[in-house]
């Protein structure tokens, strides 16, 4: 039963995520409050593990989400809803690509798909900001901050602007460096 | 059969060999489909490309079944889907095992501390590229900051929001389109 609800999921998150793997995100935001599968923090390894393994983005957050929920059957499961939605949508366009491709309502929708994906991201991304620089059950104002983990984020930051072109693998390998060195957060 | 197979194990090596997907998939799918096998032309490709952004779903999935089909039909699909999905599945299967296994060690809890703080600033970027690539006009950061602000502080689900954001997309940029 749990099964066919993980499969549920991940169809919709198939047929709604738009524009790429980090677009899945939102949508496995939700599951966190609405399931037991995972938790938020579950969520930011999610994103590590994926970045820095082979495969597409997407089907690697599916396939370790519905692994973490339910053992091995969960990750073929999550993987399977994920990647239905798309075979069927593109044999249906796959006969009339052209009209699809050109068509002015696909397209100006789109436009604005686009734009509020990059909303939709940076909202999913609050949790894990929350848990990775804050403290929560502070009342004090100052203490809810957790300054080494910040000083660490901003260095981070500027550091993966400055080097763009560095492998996600180099960057995240850092990250466990300065948390083993600095002794967690 | 033959092609069938071979579908697969192209498309296992793709998936199984290259980090990011997406873009970062397209000089390798070059170099397998067009280069090697000829089942399609680069031009093909980059269509097939084009429609994976414009519709739901994993750009890399989707040019597997775009090839599959063009060579062999609804199975011909099915095959190129599995084959581009069959090495992440056992990857991160194999990672999460071990992962699970050392979850309690302090010393691995640590390092995942450092790694979340690290997918924050990866994330950041990716949204600060993201954002560059898709806000063009004022329209576009109504689009962004409406989504934003609804997924932020309502307990609406992403999927009408997708769902409302298209529609009001026809709405703000069809004469713009059809222009």
């Amino acid at each position: 039963m749990e099964a066919w609800v993980l499969f549920i999921e991940f169809f919709k998150i198939g047929l709604f995520a738009v524009g790429g793997g980090l677009a899945t995100l939102p949508f496995l935001n939700q599951l966190v409050e609405k399931y037991p599968w995972y938790t938020a923090s579950d969520l930011a390894n999610v994103i590590a593990v994926s970045e820095s393994t082979p495969g597409p983005l997407g089907v690697n957050m599916a396939t370790y989400t519905g692994f973490t929920g339910l053992g091995i059957p969960g990750g073929v499961i999550a993987t399977t809803g994920i990647v239905l939605p798309s075979l069927i949508i593109i044999l249906i366009i796959a006969r009339i690509l052209d009209q699809f491709n050109k068509n002015p309502y696909v397209k100006a929708a789109f436009v604005g798909l686009r734009a509020s994906v990059v909303g939709l991201i940076a909202a999913a991304v609050l949790g894990i900001v929350q848990i990775s620089l804050f403290h929560t059950g502070q009342t004090e104002i100052l203490n809810m901050f957790n300054w080494k983990a910040i000083v660490v984020f901003l260095f981070l930051t500027i550091f993966r602007f400055r080097f763009e072109k560095v492998h996600p693998i180099v960057f995240i390998a850092i990250g466990a460096g300065l948390g083993i060195v600095l002794g967690g957060f | 059969m033959k092609e069938l197979f071979s579908l697969f194990l192209t498309f296992a090596k793709i998936g199984g060999f290259t980090f990011g997907g997406g873009y970062a998939m397209l000089p390798i799918m070059q170099r397998e489909l067009v280069e090697k096998n000829e089942w399609v032309s680069n031009d093909e490709l980059l269509n097939y490309y084009a429609v994976g952004q414009c519709t739901p779903g994993i750009i890399a999935v989707n040019t597997a079944t775009f090839v599959g089909y063009k060579r062999k039909g609804v199975l011909g699909s099915i095959f190129s889907t599995a084959g581009i999905v069959t090495p992440s599945v056992i990857i991160i299967m194999l990672i999460a095992t071990f992962l699970k296994n050392f979850a309690s060690y302090p010393v691995v809890q640590s390092a995942f501390a450092g790694i979340r703080i690290a997918v924050c600033a990866t994330i950041l970027v990716s949204i600060v590229n993201l954002w560059k690539k898709a806000i063009k006009c004022w329209i576009d950061i109504l689009f962004c900051a409406g989504a934003f602000i609804l997924s932020a502080f309502t307990p609406i689900s992403p999927l009408w929001i997708v769902l409302i954001a298209g529609t009001c997309g026809v709405f703000c940029h069809l004469k713009k389109e059809v222009e």
